[in-house]
């Protein structure tokens, strides 16, 4: 009834459907909202160094960790990897997460970029910095966040959607300092300075001031240093809003054993790893981020803007208050 | 008279099948609509814990305008690929103008191309930073007028022209498929060109038109990669809000339960509307000549069909290796040829599985009228109105439960823990592709029965056909053409698929658009160009066999 090449497909399928996954002697499992071409090195290297293998799966946060919470005890993942601290937060509240007790870890990554809790560790550091036009703007006009909420900056800021958790986590990192009365008013200074409605990534916020229609933007570090990369005659400068406040607000891309680990051991070895100068360098280079230990330089592309100084504020407050700066950004028309 | 459409009033059934084969397909239809039924029970299980804080904050602030959005996009991509797909579909299936054969085949194309891909590059292309605007400014300066790809005109335009060859590919084999006859009897009787398009063609293709331009405004209802990238907040945004924002995915679920039932809604009053008019053709006939459009009309015909693949599938193909070129010495290694392996695997197995369901759905359909066979076969087009990664995630955690129960049975019975079963497998995937795409491969499958005259199923029984030989030497070949045209469709969706793919994919088993996405998740759409033009080119071959099928089947016998 069905010609060759179907039967063919259907034995091939049910072949795949029967066949068990291969038993490794060595591995640890990685539930990654990394992805690939962020973690892939990285993971080759230290099966390469240690001979365990890592199995990974990446997707967004969200459905990680919805999985993880379904998977339950039957879980095979041993590691969660994501980009920002506010989801591993998330992660940790919602009891899928498990402490780790590491000297290595404690004295690899700095107290405010790991959770109190022990349950998950930052990696790499992603500031998120002030980025001009350095024909239009001169570089110590640019002070701080609250800043562009100035009417000196009225139709001259162009912003990324409020959509992304950077920029959710900024603002819960200014409720946790200026409270939430103060924050709101701040935001809503910077939609009322909008030169346009927010963008979509922030490679467009960037374009956006090169094309000459907005003076100013917020954006991760990285993303400026891959866009130079790609066209070096980009008309936009970085800046570090740090010359008044706290300083410049950064995020981790981080991770944590799960809670039904089946590699516990295994898990915490991958995660000291990560934090060890080595792998440190790695992460650094391979997307122009800044390294958490702090033995390491940064790479030289990303020295040259110079040194800043950082918000010594927990980043596990971003995720405290994700929720708060999310209706915050909703009630203030930051769309 | 050679043929005719009879539009016979009340419902006339085939005759009975045997009980045995009745009992069977009834089962696997309700099997099926358990299937998809269950997932999306598991969306609306939340309701048993409202949201209030979620809902109230929403309703305050951006739920009404992200209403109207979603109001206006429907309507707004209803009508514009109602007009493309129809117009065009009529353009090439009735009448002839240079370049039709080609044309044709053309229009399909834009189907190969991701809604969110074809977004991407027309923002690259022709946004403010883009090589048009940036030409523009290096020649008149930095006052050059400029304008931004957003909004609700381009997002109106965009999704249009990703989603219109689902009306066209149905709407063409409808008009294809009169005949001779049909339309004779139409002139005969007084009517004019325009009068046998709008009071004969067009009620006949009207099921036709109409799955496609439901699986139009499910698409357009599901989508968030698109939107996303031009900036436009629909209903979809608020599910997402929710969920990613908002760490509540029960409200998300809410929200998602409410998009369902608006489309449940739609389509069962859409049904209602149309009534209980059942064509047939009685007689297939020569083909009737085409309307020869000749001089000025059939070149701006011509140039209007070749401006829509143009805008559709040319320049955004072409902008799209322009950019794949740059980053493909550094990106393009053997992997790509075990992503491409995977991903038509997945969409050939996909197709099998996803039409054999639309097959027993549509059949049980046309044989039962009790309720529980209504709803299985009404819950089954359901599933492709969810953003993909809400349904994923019902899907998922229905495979969790059943793994966690296994896992719970084992080792009461003293087994060591068994982890996942299903969870990661491929099993798993197929199924969620079977939930998400049924309504796919429903709409060619229903239209082909639909048309299926009752007679020749009578005719066939009274020469002594039974059972299982009845299926093969009556249903099979004259369902073929429609259920080639149902696998095609389902394979390219899935090729396309992300979210579900994403979540529920074995490890390792990345496909073309997992790659896209390890790109995009980051912004850096220039070089998820090179695995989003592969996606492209492995869809050409199935689009344009899917084209070309349909055209030999008109001009050929």
């Amino acid at each position: 009834m069905f010609p060759a090449p179907v039967r063919r497909l259907a034995l091939l399928l049910a072949c795949a459907l029967v066949l068990p996954t291969a038993a490794h002697a060595a591995e640890v499992v990685v539930y990654s909202a990394r992805v690939e071409p962020l973690i892939k090195p990285l993971f080759d290297a230290y099966t390469k160094e240690t001979g365990v293998d890592v199995r990974f799966a990446t997707d967004k946060e969200g459905p990680l960790l919805a999985r993880l919470q379904a998977e339950g005890e039957n879980t095979q993942a041993d590691v969660l990897l994501t980009v920002d601290a506010g989801n591993l937060w998330q992660a940790a509240e919602a009891g899928v997460l498990r402490p780790v007790d590491s000297a290595v870890l404690r004295a690899n990554v700095p107290a405010q970029l790991r959770d109190p809790g022990d349950r998950w560790f930052g990696l790499a550091i992603r500031a998120r910095a002030l980025v001009y036009s350095p024909e239009r703007v001169k570089p110590d006009e640019l002070v701080s966040y609250e800043d562009l909420a100035s009417p000196k900056w009225k139709g001259r800021l162009c912003l990324r959607t409020s959509k992304k958790v950077y920029n959710q986590s900024l603002v819960a990192m200014m409720i946790a300092r200026l409270g939430e009365a103060k924050a709101e008013e701040i935001v809503k200074g910077w939609v009322a300075n909008l030169a346009t409605e927010p963008l979509a990534s922030d490679n467009q916020v960037i374009e956006a001031i090169d094309a000459g229609k907005c003076d100013v933007g917020v954006v991760n570090t990285y993303y400026f240093g891959r866009l130079l990369e790609e066209k070096p005659g980009l008309k936009v400068r970085l800046a570090w809003p740090d010359k008044v406040g706290p300083g410049v607000h950064v995020n981790i891309s981080g991770a944590g054993v799960t809670r039904h680990a089946k590699h516990p051991a295994e898990a915490q070895q991958l995660l000291e790893w990560l934090s060890s100068p080595k792998a440190q360098g790695l992460f650094a280079s391979l997307n122009l981020e800044f390294p958490v230990n702090p033995a390491v330089p940064a790479d030289p592309k990303v020295t040259a803007w110079g040194p800043y100084k950082a918000d010594p504020a927990n980043v596990a407050d971003a995720g405290r208050l994700q929720k708060q700066a999310v209706m915050l950004m909703d009630r203030a028309g930051y769309r | 008279m050679a043929g005719a459409v009879t539009a016979s009033a009340g419902r006339r059934r085939p005759a009975a099948i045997p009980p045995s084969a009745g009992r069977l397909l009834r089962t696997a239809a309700l099997a099926l609509g358990a299937a998809v039924a269950v997932p999306l029970a598991v969306l609306f299980s939340v309701w048993a814990a409202p949201q209030t804080e979620v809902w109230e904050h929403l309703a305050a602030t951006v739920l009404p305008g992200l209403v109207r959005n979603t109001l206006v996009l429907l309507a707004g991509v209803g009508a514009g690929t109602l007009l493309l797909g129809g117009g065009l579909a009529w353009l090439t299936a009735r009448c002839d103008f240079p370049g039709r054969r080609w044309l044709d085949v053309g229009l399909m194309l834009p189907l190969a191309l991701p809604a969110y891909v074809l977004a991407f590059v027309v923002q690259g292309t022709l946004d403010a930073a883009g090589p048009l605007q940036s030409a523009l400014r290096a020649h008149f300066g930095p006052a050059a007028p400029g304008f931004e790809v957003r909004g609700t005109g381009w997002v109106v335009a965009i999704l249009t022209l990703a989603f219109y060859p689902y009306v066209y590919l149905l709407a063409r084999q409808a008009f294809l498929a009169l005949g001779r006859g049909t339309l004779e009897a139409a002139r005969l009787l007084g009517l004019g060109p325009w009068g046998t398009f709008f009071r004969v063609a067009l009620p006949a293709a009207r099921p036709a038109i109409v799955a496609g331009l439901s699986l139009a405004l499910m698409e357009t209802l599901a989508d968030f990669g698109a939107v996303s990238v031009l900036g436009y907040d629909t209903f979809t945004t608020a599910i997402y809000k929710a969920w990613f924002g908002l760490f509540n995915l029960p409200a998300a679920a809410q929200l998602a339960s409410l998009l369902l039932l608006f489309v449940a809604l739609a389509l069962f009053g859409e049904r209602r509307l149309r009534g209980r008019a059942r064509f047939h053709e009685t007689a297939r006939g020569a083909p009737p000549p085409r309307l020869r459009l000749t001089g000025a009309r059939g070149w701006a015909a011509a140039a209007a069909a070749f401006a829509v693949v143009a805008a559709g599938f040319v320049v955004p193909t072409a902008q799209l290796v322009h950019w794949a070129w740059a980053t493909a010495s550094a990106e393009l290694d053997a992997r790509y040829l075990s992503l491409l392996w995977r991903t038509l695997l997945l969409g050939g197995s996909a197709a099998l599985v996803t039409v054999a369901g639309a097959l027993v759905v549509s059949l049980a359909r046309r044989q039962f009228a009790d309720a529980p066979t209504r709803a299985a076969v009404g819950l089954a087009a359901l599933g492709y109105a969810l953003p993909g990664s809400v349904l994923a995630v019902g899907v998922m955690m229905c495979f969790a439960a059943v793994d966690n129960g296994l896992n719970a049975l084992w080792q009461m019975a003293g087994g060591q823990r068994l982890g996942p079963v299903l969870g990661g497998s491929i099993a798993a995937l197929l199924l969620a592709y079977l939930v998400r795409f049924l309504a796919v491969a429903a709409g060619p499958t229903g239209s082909a029965l639909e048309r299926l005259r009752p007679s020749t199923v009578e005719a066939a029984r009274s020469l002594g056909a039974r059972g299982a030989d009845l299926l093969r030497r009556v249903y099979f070949p004259l369902l073929r053409p429609g259920l080639l045209t149902a696998a095609l469709l389902v394979l390219i969706e899935v090729m396309k698929e992300m979210p579900a793919t994403l979540l529920l994919r074995p490890f390792g088993w990345d496909t073309l658009a997992v790659r896209v996405f390890e790109f995009t998740s980051e912004g850096d759409w220039r070089r998820a160009a090179l695995p989003a033009v592969t996606l492209v080119l492995a869809g050409l071959p199935p689009v344009a066999w899917l084209a070309r099928r349909t055209t030999a089947h008109a001009d050929g016998d």
